[in-house]
């Protein structure tokens, strides 16, 4: 069986859907047929990708218009009987086809407090948690940083407010670590100010898209 | 000498997972510059995907356990060919970066006082690895990297290195290209940490990603290092088989540390069947027993789904040729069997292994909890590599380093699940710290004359492929070159096989030299596949040579014409080095001696 795929080629300069047809196996999903492509077809088309298991976030992209993770996107689960649309993030420059620019998240990153943990107290020179304490902090933990979230955000899509806002990625890693149970430092003053969190409207199409289901 | 961008570090650091991040980190803590190269984004290497744990004697489970048994197990999985040194410094060094990782903000299961969990793996003799569900991996490289963007490490992301820059003897820099622009760079450095880690993608079934095409073994045996224990590969026993497009990606070890079997078409459990001599005292005989060790019951022994991968890779692969395998070519994993003795099993299966069972459920539509999985053996890492100086790490190239997955000597004939993460930690610490120290002894090295035009060149040799038309294409290069390895030189070898693959590998070379690609040098992943083939081909030789010369079965290699273990091997490595006439050399080196203190260890912990 076909599919036919309509990916966005292109760079900074403009660029435009491109049609490809290849063909459909059983359990396949949108980054095989991406690199079926590549390989048969396309060999400079770009797209990043690692561990094709959904746990490392590379290969971001919006899938029928929706931010997806293409190594966990059933072919299945699409309907083929019409062109399957491929495209960039939105919320970040293009670099070319598949590629954006999400270096503004390392950035980001980079400003927000690290890390303080209270002396250790334990007799052994270490600490003591509770699981019960710390499962809240792992569920924000399991972020596998695709920036997905970051690319359905209207403050960041459709606002283009980067310099205000750090968007949800940074909110939930700014609560992983004030919760976290042996942290010291205080991050509350940025996180109103600097990072912005005041523009979240709580419309939860961040989690709507989480390929990790984090509940935030 | 064209005109390239030109960095400049103290210490440069090629590969930023878990070792090259922890060199990286350990090198600024020193106080010297710090540039951290990327094939990928940053937080994306292999380190991210591990599974199951960090293999550390805290005896936080059980108190009995300590570095002497974790250097015994370690040996013993290696079948003893492992640098001794190297396994010795590893077990008695993984607890404190344990710890270390925690006071950086990592946040482990914990245990129920409050310390850092352990939970089984195969091979070791108490609950040691320290986890996060079964995302640890991901855990332990968030952890290095938010640590290590604070210390003002330099981060070039989504580069990839090409050559060793050398002045005489000595490596001082290193030459490649950004991705995005496609442009050349070098990078000048008084020390180097090759953190590449392996070369999964000279295989068809492999749960590696495109990155590990062998680049930090391949570029340290260009520059005149040694490469070590090269026939030792590890076929992973359990990767996904079904659906073919998720064939080789991994499903952790910690399925069966939590109390998964593995069952043929029969439903019988076929590792009971063949119980290797020297596990046979602390391997459960019966099934009740397996499920009271994996309990925490402290008299009982662990079941034989916790032997070590070689040996349980082999019986799968025993089990699928004499026809009792699951229909998809795989046998059975079943964790969903525990209904049988726990209350709520699927919610305490989702809770331990909630990676697994997304995984299954997404793309391959079983729900764990329920069903068995289908598993068979996928490519995984690579025991040999870069030969090291066990406490420095430095290869025999001054000022050149190497560490992780892409160094060798630790694990020997086979590595231990877990042994892994704390390898990356131990020895990435000493890689960083040695090397910022060859920094401070060391002025930076000259660019003279001849290695501009080797520079020249070797940008030159990479612009080809935009020149050739009607040109192979380096995406089938590639594939064919990974059939070959997986079809000859795969768990099972023999002789003509493997010499066949030599001459295959041949032809490679030249529909290599034939690449061609289209498109322009901006982020153009053919142009990239075309530039990686020959490190592929490099380590993919250097394996073959290696599992040639290495006239036994020990570990991971399984030579169906040499079906035994041999004495003569017992004190031998492979070493394989460059020739000065450009070919591959490979001799056989004794092993260094045990000193007698760790000879009692290892007999203490028969």
């Amino acid at each position: 069986m076909n599919a036919t795929f309509k990916i966005w080629r292109g760079d900074a300069s403009g660029g435009a859907f491109r049609d490809y047809t290849t063909e459909i196996s059983e359990g396949m999903v949108v980054l095989d047929a991406v690199h079926d492509i590549q390989r048969t077809q396309a060999g400079d088309l770009a797209c990043r990708w690692n561990c094709k298991a959904g746990k490392c976030g590379s290969c971001s992209a919006e899938v029928n218009g929706i931010p997806k993770l293409m190594c966990m996107t059933r072919m299945s689960d699409l309907p083929l009987d019409e062109p399957i649309t491929v495209e960039p993030m939105k919320a970040f420059p293009i670099i070319k086809d598949l590629i954006t620019d999400v270096s503004w998240n390392f950035e980001v990153k980079k400003k927000i407090k690290k890390f303080k943990p209270r002396p250790p107290d334990a007799r052994d020179g270490t600490w003591r948690m509770a699981q019960e304490d710390i499962d809240r902090v792992q569920e924000f933990r399991k972020c596998i940083e695709c920036f997905l979230c970051q690319d359905v955000c209207h403050v960041l899509r459709d606002h283009q407010m980067h310099d205000k806002f750090i968007g949800p990625r940074f909110l939930i890693h700014v609560a992983a670590l004030e919760m976290h149970p042996l942290d010291t430092e205080d991050r509350i003053e940025e996180l109103r100010n600097a990072q912005g969190i005041g523009y979240c409207n709580i419309t939860k199409c961040c989690t709507k898209v989480c390929p990790e289901s984090i509940e935030a | 000498m064209a005109d390239y961008e030109t960095v400049q570090h103290d210490v440069l650091v090629i590969g930023a997972g878990g070792a090259g991040l922890r060199a990286a980190i350990e090198a600024s803590a020193a106080g010297v510059s710090v540039g951290l190269v990327c094939k990928s984004l940053l937080g994306k290497a292999h380190t991210v995907m591990a599974e199951g744990g960090i293999a550390a004697a805290l005896a936080n489970v059980d108190e009995r356990d300590n570095w002497k048994v974790h250097f015994a197990d370690t040996m013993r999985g290696g079948q003893y060919v492992n640098q001794w040194r190297m396994a010795e410094l590893h077990a008695k060094e993984a607890p404190d970066r344990v710890r270390e990782l925690e006071a950086w903000g990592a946040v482990f299961d914990r245990t129920q006082d409050g310390r850092i969990l352990q939970r089984n793996f195969g091979g070791h003799k108490y609950p040691r690895l320290a986890h996060v569900g079964d995302r640890t991996g991901l855990e332990m490289i968030r952890t290095l990297q938010d640590h290590g963007v604070h210390q003002g490490i330099e981060v070039h992301m989504e580069h990839t290195i090409l050559s060793i820059l050398k002045a005489g003897d000595r490596a001082v820099g290193a030459f490649g290209y950004e991705r995005e622009r496609g442009r050349f760079k070098i990078f000048r450095a008084k020390a180097i940490v090759l953190a590449t880690g392996g070369i999964g993608r000279a295989y068809k079934i492999t749960s590696n990603s495109w990155e590990y095409t062998g680049d930090g073994h391949s570029l340290a045996y260009e520059a005149g290092a040694e490469l070590i224990d090269m026939e030792f590969m590890q076929f992973h026993p359990t990767g996904m088989v079904w659906p073919p497009s998720v064939c080789g990606i991994l499903v952790t070890e910690g399925v069966r540390g939590e109390g998964g079997i593995l069952t043929n078409k029969e439903g019988r459990r076929f590792m009971f069947d063949q119980i290797p001599e020297n596990y046979r005292a602390q391997t459960a005989d019966n099934e009740e027993e397996g499920w009271r060790y994996c309990q925490g019951d402290k008299n009982a022994r662990r079941p034989p789904e916790l032997l070590t991968r070689d040996h349980i890779a082999r019986c799968i692969v025993r089990e699928i040729k004499e026809g009792r395998g699951s229909p998809h070519g795989g046998v059975y994993l079943d964790i969903a069997w525990i209904k049988q003795k726990l209350p709520n099993a699927a919610d305490y299966i989702k809770r331990k292994l909630p990676s697994m069972y997304h995984q299954f459920k997404q793309l391959a539509d079983i729900d764990i909890t329920e069903q068995p999985m289908e598993v068979g053996p996928t490519t995984h890492y690579i025991m040999g590599g870069i030969h090291v100086d066990p406490d420095t790490q430095m290869s025999r190239v001054p000022g050149l380093f190497a560490a992780g997955e892409c160094a060798a000597g630790i694990n020997g004939a086979n590595r231990l699940g877990g042994n892994s993460l704390s390898d990356l930690l131990v020895f990435g610490k000493r890689a960083g710290e040695f090397a910022a120290k060859f920094a401070k002894d060391n002025s930076l090295g000259e660019i003279d004359p001849p290695q501009a035009d080797k520079i020249d060149m070797a940008a030159r040799e990479a612009l080809q492929p935009f020149e050739r038309s009607a040109a192979e294409n380096p995406y089938l290069v590639q594939r064919d070159l990974q059939e070959t390895m997986q079809d000859n030189v795969g768990i099972v070898r023999n002789e003509t096989e493997m010499k066949s693959a030599l001459e295959h590998l041949r032809t490679f070379w030249e529909r290599a030299n034939r690449a061609g690609v289209t498109g322009h040098r901006e982020f153009n992943p053919g142009w990239h596949t075309a530039l990686d083939l020959k490190n592929l081909l490099t380590v993919s030789e250097a394996i073959t040579r290696a599992a040639l010369e290495r006239k036994e079965s020990r570990g991971a290699q399984f030579r169906e014409d040499y079906p035994n273990k041999d004495e003569r091997f017992a004190n031998l490595n492979t070493m394989i080095s460059k020739a000065d006439d450009g070919s591959m050399k490979v001799r056989l080196e004794p092993l260094p001696e045990m000193p007698d203190y760790l000879k009692r260890v290892v007999e203490d912990n028969r």
